[in-house]
């Protein structure tokens, strides 16, 4: 795969998706791991929630 | 003195003069454990855990980490073939790592066998729902009217609805066929993506490195034939969907 995976700026939410839900799992001699996927989520959605409704894009050729 | 180590990927083993400068959490120095031929890549881990713990459930410093331990994996596979490691994975030493490497030998080389010369490729299809009309006032027409109008649009809702689902299925279905693998994660929320629409589908497609640009085209392709859908393609991205390695 040299050379495909390029560093470059990607969503959080994709890479949450990545990170969170994939990647390797293991038990062992950890200390830390996500053990509980929702709660990252609940947390990411109490925080992203009380922003408000999404503003809706501007319709093309009605720029304010 | 235990010194905990975060551990971002196995690989296969590199040279580890490949790995100077990079920088993963906090800035720690990335450096490399090797077993044989396979290698983790990891850097010290932050010396609070707890306060790790606390970082994850705040925005802005869960997504200082991801990108961090995104940004060493990127790196990494760019020079090698990689296994990501799922998000603050972390080992109480050095020794931990070691036992890790020579534990699943077997498993992390058959795995990183199944990813070589692969990438991951995003895959979301949305739907663009027109969001329910504010009842209007119903001039001259009786109270019955409005509501057997409403039931009809409601109908006709649930109609698009099922027949976009049946046409995300159908794609999903064909590029499963032409992937080497295919992972689905859950649908994303519009509050979380800031992306307009609906998502229905949310796939991930393990292919191979030579054949990406063919199975992009592919997959707009696909969802032009589908007037009620909208692709957005992500990637290229290391396998992080295809990483369990107690799959054969």
């Amino acid at each position: 795969m040299t050379g495909a995976v390029a560093e470059r700026n990607v969503a959080l939410v994709d890479l949450l998706d990545r990170l969170i839900e994939g990647g390797v799992v293991l038990s062992g001699d950890l200390t830390l791991a996500i053990a509980d996927v929702d709660l990252v989520r609940i947390s990411l959605r109490a925080l992203i929630c009380p922003i408000g409704p999404r503003r809706e894009p501007t319709p093309p050729g009605r720029q304010p | 003195v235990t010194a905990p180590r975060y551990v971002y990927a196995v690989g296969r083993a590199l040279d580890p003069a490949g790995l100077g400068g990079l920088a993963g959490i906090d800035g720690a120095e990335v450096h490399q454990i090797a077993h044989r031929d396979v290698g983790a890549v990891v850097s010290a881990a932050p010396p609070d855990e707890a306060a790790l713990r606390a970082r994850l459930g705040r925005l802005d410093e869960l997504a200082a980490v991801a990108e961090a331990h995104h940004a060493v994996v990127a790196a990494v596979a760019t020079r090698t073939v990689v296994a990501p490691f799922q998000l603050a994975t972390i080992y109480q030493d050095e020794g931990g790592v070691r036992d890790l490497l020579r534990d699943r030998y077997d498993d992390f080389r058959a795995l990183l066998d199944r990813l070589s010369g692969t990438v991951e490729l995003g895959v979301k299809l949305y739907v663009d729902e027109t969001p329910p009309a504010q009842p209007p006032p119903a001039p001259g027409g009786s109270g019955r009217d409005y509501l057997k109008r409403l039931s009809h649009k409601h109908r006709r809702r649930d109609e698009q609805w099922h027949e976009a689902a049946a046409a995300a299925e159908r794609i999903d279905t064909a590029l499963g066929a032409s992937a080497l693998g295919r992972s689905h994660h859950r649908p994303q929320p519009a509050q979380l993506s800031g992306a307009p629409g609906h998502n229905i589908l949310n796939a991930a497609y393990l292919v191979a490195t030579d054949r990406l640009t063919e199975f992009t085209a592919l997959a707009r392709r696909l969802t032009a034939n589908e007037p009620a859908l909208r692709v957005e393609v992500t990637g290229p991205w290391a396998p992080y969907s295809f990483t369990d390695p107690d799959r054969p």
